[in-house]
């Protein structure tokens, strides 16, 4: 039987492993320092970097970005997805567009950005915000349109307002929806905003992984991949937690 | 005490005078008391199926009717018209002499098959959506917690709906239903979904509480035996007419095993197959 320690040392002992064995195979000579540098190098990197100021810097540019960008698309992304999923005539109107826009990867629109926008702070909002707008429509949409039809008919015959309609009965039950949108948004947002920065930035992340490629310090390049990881798993943490603190009457989220 | 004296003396008074002041006298804080309906010449048409045909009938206050008919006999569409959720083609129905309003308005409730609690809310705040919407917001919680008294929940309004069994889900269902103080409530085959020992413990518990209340209850259901243990007049629905009507004379509590209990039962069942 594993107890509750080796439960929770056993999860991280492929990880650390594999660490170990990477650090052997560099400083052995088995994989050369110029294809991948050491955890070690990678470590003394992040120290010098996180040293001067210049890590710090970095990421909370790319931090504010892809927030800022989320936030923007995410909004319009829920209004949208309310709107038509509330409103036949909005739906009418627009969702034969958006459901055409959708169609064409976001990413493929970045020469078209850079004319626009130059590599200003603009084009890489502008790239998040469009890329994290989608989940969140489609979902939010899909959300509402899949609210259980016996209790809007209970909601009904109970005499609810429009309002407890909205706030008591649609917007709980499309919720669940709503944060499965948000998690598949906030993976997108990461990759748009890795992508926008490597290719047109002057600072950020990506800038920083960049630069340091055009002189061959990959040891930086490996510590901005880790830590863009990190950032992942941070948002996915966040979406985790708001499901579970509003989600908290489902069984399947307890 | 005087109270409940005048109450049942001029009870008799009551039914023949309609104006607004004997209304005013009949009612109490707490037991509300049911009111009388009556269904004429009630037609309805879906297409060109007609589902009833020139149904008449009429409720006294406080009657417990049970209908009960085959599936797809228009039982359960009669119920959705009595609380004005479809309208007919033709006919009427007025409850305590008015016009049904839409929903039932405050006057009568609706108890579906299934629980129908909304899973995000606390039971507590399930049974408060229930009121009147003329109550003050903040007086509802103080009217859910009595209602769930009334139903024997009293410690679980803290609950998530998902925690609680079946037959507790339908008790909050019961609370929430009669949070509004409803004069009529109309139940289609509330316990349907329920095992078997769960429904005649239930059947026991839905007597206790009309009892209490006093409000004038139709319950659809296709347990012959259901409607014998609850009803005190069974109402049989087949091809889109009334094709029996019998009261149940039966004291209650109501013993299963009993022969008039089985005579009643046989009664509604021969007539039930008759029409095939």
């Amino acid at each position: 039987m594993p107890t509750r320690f080796s439960q929770t040392i056993i999860p991280y002992l492929l990880p650390v492993g594999l660490i170990a064995f990477w650090q052997v195979a560099v400083a052995t000579g088995l994989v050369a320092r110029n294809v991948l540098p050491a955890p070690s190098d990678v470590a003394l990197a992040f120290f010098e970097l996180a040293g001067n100021g210049e890590l710090v810097h970095h990421i909370w540019v790319s931090l504010w970005r892809a927030l800022a960008g989320f936030a923007i698309g995410g909004l319009i992304g829920f209004g949208l997805g309310l709107a038509n999923g509330l409103s036949r005539t909005s739906e009418t109107y627009t969702d034969t567009t958006l459901q055409m826009v959708r169609n064409v990867p976001h990413l493929a629109l970045i020469p078209l950005v850079i004319v626009w926008f130059g590599i200003g702070e603009e084009a890489k909002l502008f790239l998040v915000a469009l890329g994290v707008f989608f989940p969140v429509y489609i979902n939010t949409l899909h959300g509402i349109r899949s609210v259980d039809r016996q209790l809007l008919e209970m909601a009904d015959v109970y005499g609810f307002t429009r309002a407890e309609m909205f706030w008591r009965v649609v917007l709980p039950g499309a919720l669940p929806s709503v944060l499965v949108g948000v998690r598949y948004s906030l993976g997108i947002m990461w990759l748009t905003l890795i992508v926008a920065e490597t290719i047109s930035a002057s600072s950020g992340l990506g800038y920083l992984a960049m630069q340091a490629r055009e002189f061959m310090q990959l040891q930086i390049v490996v510590l901005a991949i880790l830590i863009y990881a990190l950032l992942g798993k941070l948002a996915d943490s966040i979406a985790r937690f708001l499901e579970r603190a509003t989600l908290s009457w489902n069984p399947a989220y307890r | 005490m005087l109270e409940a004296l005048t109450a049942t003396s001029l009870a008799p008074l009551q039914r023949d005078r309609t104006g607004a002041a004997a209304r005013t006298v009949a009612e109490p804080s707490v037991a509300t008391g049911g009111t009388a309906v009556s269904i004429t010449g009630l037609t309805k048409r879906y297409g060109d199926k007609t589902v009833l045909s020139g149904i008449d009938l009429s409720f006294r206050a406080g009657e417990f009717v049970a209908i009960v008919g085959r599936s797809g006999c228009g039982k359960s569409t009669l119920l959705r018209l009595l609380l004005g959720l479809e309208k007919p083609e033709g006919g009427e129905i007025r409850i305590g002499g008015q016009p049904a309003p839409r929903a039932g308005g405050d006057v009568a409730r609706f108890i579906f098959q299934e629980p129908r609690l909304l899973p995000w809310q606390r039971v507590l705040d399930n049974v408060a959506l229930g009121a009147s919407r003329t109550v003050p917001a903040d007086r509802r919680r103080p009217l859910a917690q009595e209602a769930l008294k009334e139903v024997g929940l009293a410690d679980r309004g803290g609950e998530w709906p998902s925690v609680l069994s079946g037959g507790q889900r339908q008790r909050v269902a019961l609370a929430r239903a009669l949070v509004s103080h409803p004069k009529l409530l109309a139940l289609d085959e509330p316990l349907g979904a329920l095992d078997a020992l769960t429904r005649i413990e239930m059947q026991g518990f839905l007597e206790r509480v009309w009892k209490h209340q006093g409000f004038t209850a139709v319950l659809v259901t296709h347990d012959v035996s259901e409607a014998v243990a609850l009803a005190d007049r069974i109402v049989l629905i087949d091809g889109g007419r009334v094709a029996l009507d019998v009261a149940v004379p039966l004291a209650r509590p109501r013993v299963r095993g009993s022969a008039e209990f089985g005579a009643i039962e046989g009664q509604v069942l021969d007539r039930l197959f008759a029409g095939r």
